[in-house]
């Protein structure tokens, strides 16, 4: 464990170490994203989540319009 | 022009029953807050600029000289204007997505509370004097502790509400927020840690020093502007966007990607403020390597963003709110551009130093972060009180002088740093400095000038923003007593 300890302290292999363990991961994401077409389709479903809120008590009248028609 | 044209595919009204199913009050609270603080911080902005063009406004009063105001000016608009609208955003980005109600209601208030509480105690104490003189970090070391626990307790009501979610997915917007949140956390507590003076005393030492302390410095510096100032715009950008267009970010894939790659590369940049210094060459040499790669995902962030408009470009000649949304990803663009070209230690040497970086910062804190936030402020707001904006002509105007507030800011910036940095390294034909310090004060007075009037356009911009705001909010406030009244008649009647 020490010995382990001592040589991710030192600059020369943490740095390669740090550079290797981050860019497999970035590699690895990409891969899994793209890898399997079915993975990849479910991915893009979920662009719609923004607009498919439950907006149905949402009334596309405004209460402003409303308070305005009632004035006249 | 239509209002409900311009309000491009949503709809512009909430009901009594979102209200209950969502925490509205507390969106509401940080939404109006962050107008607030964003007319004292770009006032204090813009007062800082023209005490740069004419130094008799500084008064000799202590307390407004520049030095003391401009921490003032910087915490009002980043964590008070900025802070105050990611608390709104995310709060409501989270309940909307996750459809479920925002975790623990005296907890949001705490944090909304707290935050406010650390943010006036600030701009007090640096008016008094009292600074840690760390950029952006300038709190004393008590404020410091109230900032950590509001934090947490941030953290702890954004996880829980994501673990409580009745949508499968957590949507990207909220990987950009809980990004920023963990970072901002690791970031706020490693560039504080101090040894206080005493209990009861406001001062402390850094617990680092030197080139150490200077790096500690801008590695919380640069991911503040990275985790703060953009990550967690990009969640507000990721929602809102393709909410006012009506139409879906134009590609998941490229999200994830630009999420991933943005926080792996952010972290390693901060060295690039310390170029020619103290600091070892390979750590200057890694932190410009991985700012030039920075722009790869930022690009593909803005063409994701922009690109969600394919197809439907005509909104942008009738949505005003979609006009600031693309037009601060455009900034976006280009200043995730000008950081890079700026980090090379060749373009370093001339622009360090000098008011290039300070309309850098700018063409980024003005064109992106505040663009992106007026037209999330201008979505959200009339949905939170369930009316129309009170006026879609003061948001074009407001558009137009934010726009030609920015062009001016910049350029004015471009001109002061780049002719700033020549005449400090010019030399004559027997080697001599070519040019005293003094002669590039006097050349700067202009482009101060013009960079004064800048701001002061942005700033009218905001106010008419907080007007138009506060129009609407008074108009949605008659509108739930009316309604409440109306209520309250039909139950006396069927009585």
């Amino acid at each position: 464990m020490a010995a382990a300890w001592e040589w991710i302290t030192d600059l020369g292999n943490s740095k390669m170490f740090a550079l290797v363990l981050f860019m497999s991961t970035f590699i690895g994401i990409v891969i899994y994203l793209f890898a399997k077409p079915s993975r990849a389709r479910k991915f893009e479903t979920y662009r719609y989540i923004p607009l498919e809120e439950d907006d149905s008590h949402l009334e596309p009248t405004a209460r402003r319009d409303k308070t305005e028609s009632e004035k006249q | 022009m239509s209002q409900a044209a311009t309000t491009a595919g949503s709809v512009p009204a909430t009901s009594v029953a979102s209200t209950e199913q969502y925490n509205y009050a507390i969106v509401k609270r940080f939404a109006i807050a962050a107008v607030l603080w964003g007319v004292f911080g770009m006032a204090a902005g813009v007062w800082i600029a023209s005490q740069l063009a004419f130094p008799f406004l500084n008064f000799d009063i202590a307390q407004i000289t520049f030095g003391r105001f401009r921490p003032v000016h910087t915490t009002a608009v980043i964590f008070g204007f900025g802070g105050n609208a990611l608390f709104a955003t995310s709060y409501y980005v989270v309940q909307r997505t996750c459809q479920t109600r925002l975790y623990g209601d005296s907890l949001a208030s705490f944090t909304f509370y707290g935050w406010n509480l650390a943010l006036i105690l600030g701009v007090i104490t640096y008016t008094m004097g009292i600074t840690q003189g760390r950029e952006y970090a300038e709190f004393n070391w008590q404020i410091d502790l109230i900032i950590l626990v509001v934090w947490v307790v941030y953290f702890w009501i954004y996880l829980q509400t994501l673990l409580r979610r009745t949508q499968p997915h957590i949507y990207v917007a909220n990987w950009f927020f809980m990004s920023f949140i963990l970072a901002t956390a690791l970031l706020h507590i490693f560039n504080n840690l101090e040894v206080p003076v005493g209990i009861f005393h406001s001062h402390s030492y850094p617990l680092f020093s030197g080139v150490q302390d200077a790096m500690r410095q801008w590695w919380y510096g640069h991911n503040a502007v990275g985790f703060f100032l953009t990550a967690a715009f990009l969640g507000m950008m990721y929602y809102f966007v393709p909410k006012q267009a009506g139409r879906p970010i134009y590609s998941y894939k490229l999200s994830i990607i630009h999420f991933w790659a943005l926080v792996f590369l952010y972290m390693w940049v901060g060295a690039h403020h310390l170029h020619w210094t103290a600091l070892p060459d390979w750590v200057s040499t890694l932190a410009a390597t991985f700012s030039i790669l920075l722009l790869l995902p930022s690009w593909g962030g803005m063409i994701n963003g922009i690109m969600t408009l394919s197809g439907a470009w005509d909104k942008l000649r009738t949505d005003p709110i979609m006009l600031f949304l693309i037009t601060a990803l455009s900034f976006y663009g280009m200043s995730t551009f000008e950081g890079p070209m700026m980090s090379l230690k060749s373009v370093n040497a001339l622009s360090h130093y000098t008011d290039w970086t300070v309309g850098h910062v700018h063409s980024g804190a003005l064109g992106w972060v505040a663009m992106i936030t007026f037209g999330s402020l201008y979505h959200l707001i009339p949905r939170l009180w369930g009316v129309n904006l009170y006026s879609l002509k003061l948001v074009y105007v407001h558009f137009f002088l934010a726009t030609i507030g920015i062009v001016l800011y910049i350029t004015a910036m471009w001109v002061a740093g780049i002719g700033q940095g020549l005449m400090l390294r010019a030399f004559d034909q027997y080697g001599n400095l070519a040019y005293t310090f003094t002669e590039s004060v006097v050349f700067l007075h202009r482009p101060y000038v013009v960079r004064a009037i800048g701001g002061g356009f942005f700033l009218a911009g905001m106010l008419i923003m907080a007007w138009n705001i506060a129009m609407t909010v008074r108009m949605g406030i008659k509108s739930e007593a009316r309604e409440r009244e109306e209520a309250r008649a039909a139950e006396a009647r069927t009585a």
